[in-house]
């Protein structure tokens, strides 16, 4: 037997929950992505102390679960007198992590950060070398090699890795509801509790989840076929070498 | 006018001393191949002089501008001012064997990647410059196409149209048709030829010794880290008198 009304009546609350959601994860995504470019080249330095402090980093975030994370974030931190005296005195900085939006968006963005660091760090490792000696043999800098010839080389071809953690960092951002954020899991748990008709609520939640999932991994099919052209190999009647 | 002097140029990796000091001097116009065994120590002379690879000792003058060297913590020279050493580069463009085209840029956007971001000349006198040097190679019908859909030979002679968009004193040549197969060698071939023919000052690793004999203004023959033989094509084919030499050509020495 189901439960009809759930669907008429809570939509609303699915809908702002669901606004909450891709807020979560297109800021944390934006972010992260912010965050692990420069990491992800000084992740690749030769030096060991360039190098560490971003190891440790991504060790961390994609060592631990990101609910611990989150749960360490929300409820670890003011346990602290310290942070609990920041909070106190107005401390703008420190009053996001008072905040469960602040914590859950802080927590996302490190974490998404630490993954996409990794695939970038990747592909700039992939890099052909002989691409970055016709770049230093014509005299570019290392500026300019990184900007013109490595990063557009290496992000390109973190695409298909990169579209996975995307929708990672979607399906992740369920467990803000755990901080008592009514995102899209959250707007489900409630209709669970007002309904007491668990398929209903969370079939609703996890049939939106899908259509997102499928309308990203269009959108990413669109654009590898833009960004990695040239990677695709090509029917043609000359003879390839 | 000299475009290109290489003083005493030594090289080593660990224990095995690859270069035991091998000088060159490039006229304007001069077109010096430099031929011998794999192992002689050629692509590595070759990538020295424009540091690709770190000499140990020796002098390098570029259109009479000379790199400033100063001695390395681990016994390599270092140059001495980067900014120096990327503007000398320009002057000296390289073209490899394995082409290393940007595999993300189209034929175009790779010859005009440098002009515009290294030289810092106009989006579109860079896209006029390149397409002339990409008629004269003959590839401009795949201007957007990605190297990947090229054959080995169009790959390279985009990579010489890149060389030359620099409009650089010398073009260096790293055994530019050793990566190809046997059908394909003769279109590149034709174009260094061709750019031999214009004037430009080139120094080419090869093994091609029809080429070395045709077209070169003087042949170098490297054995083991040292000149065995240096003149004109005419005298070194002509007149060998080294033995190993002797023995290269007649394809005993590998």
């Amino acid at each position: 037997m189901i439960e009809w009304s759930l669907f008429a009546e809570s939509w609303p609350a699915y809908a702002s929950g669901l606004w909450l959601t891709l807020k979560l994860t297109v800021l944390s995504l934006a972010a992260g992505l912010v965050l692990a470019i420069p990491l992800a080249v000084l992740r690749v330095s030769p030096s060991r102390w360039v190098s560490g402090p971003v190891w440790a980093y991504s060790y961390f975030f994609r060592g631990t679960p990101m609910l611990v994370q989150l749960l360490l974030m929300y409820y670890g931190l003011g346990q602290f007198e310290w942070v609990r005296a920041q909070w106190d005195a107005g401390n703008a900085f420190w009053l996001v992590f008072r905040d469960p939006y602040g914590c859950a968006l802080v927590t996302f963005a490190l974490n998404t950060g630490a993954y996409t660091t990794e695939i970038i760090a990747g592909a700039l490792r992939a890099m052909p070398h002989g691409e970055i000696e016709a770049a230093r043999a014509c005299g570019m800098s290392r500026f300019t090699m990184l900007r013109r010839i490595l990063l557009p080389g290496a992000l390109r071809r973190a695409l298909p890795a990169y579209s996975n953690e995307i929708i990672f960092m979607l399906h992740g951002t369920a467990i803000a509801s755990t901080v008592t954020l009514v995102d899209l899991t959250g707007a489900a748990r409630n209709a669970y509790s007002q309904f007491f008709a668990p398929f209903e609520a969370f079939i609703f939640a996890g049939l939106i989840y899908l259509c997102i999932t499928f309308a990203l991994v269009g959108l990413f099919r669109v654009a590898e076929r833009r960004w990695l052209a040239h990677l695709r190999p090509r029917v043609t009647s000359r003879k390839a070498a | 006018m000299t475009q290109l002097t290489v003083q005493d140029l030594h090289k080593r990796y660990g224990d095995h001393e690859v270069l035991k000091g091998v000088s060159l001097s490039a006229e304007a116009g001069d077109v010096i191949t430099i031929i011998g065994s794999s192992g002689s120590g050629k692509s590595t002379f070759l990538r020295c002089i424009n540091f690709l690879e770190q000499p140990d000792a020796g002098r390098i003058q570029v259109a009479g501008e000379e790199i400033r060297l100063v001695p390395g913590k681990d016994g390599h020279l270092r140059v001495a001012d980067a900014k120096q050493l990327q503007r000398l580069r320009t002057r000296l463009a390289m073209v490899f064997q394995h082409f290393n085209l940007w595999a993300h840029m189209t034929v175009l956007e790779n010859v005009i990647e440098a002009p515009v971001h290294v030289l810092g000349v106009s989006r579109r006198e860079a896209t006029e410059r390149a397409m002339a040097y990409l008629e004269k190679v003959g590839i401009t019908r795949f201007r957007d196409s990605y190297p990947a859909h090229l054959s080995g030979g169009q790959q390279q002679r985009v990579a010489i149209a890149r060389a030359l968009a620099m409009e650089p004193a010398v073009l260096l040549f790293d055994e530019p048709t050793s990566a190809l197969d046997p059908e394909l060698v003769g279109e590149v071939l034709k174009v260094m030829r061709g750019l031999a023919e214009e004037g430009r000052t080139m120094v080419v690793v090869t093994h091609e010794m029809g080429f070395a004999r045709e077209v070169s203004s003087k042949v170098m023959f490297l054995h083991q880290g040292l000149v065995e033989e240096y003149g004109p094509p005419a005298e070194v084919f002509g007149n060998t008198r080294s033995e190993r030499l002797k023995q290269f050509l007649s394809g005993n020495l590998k």
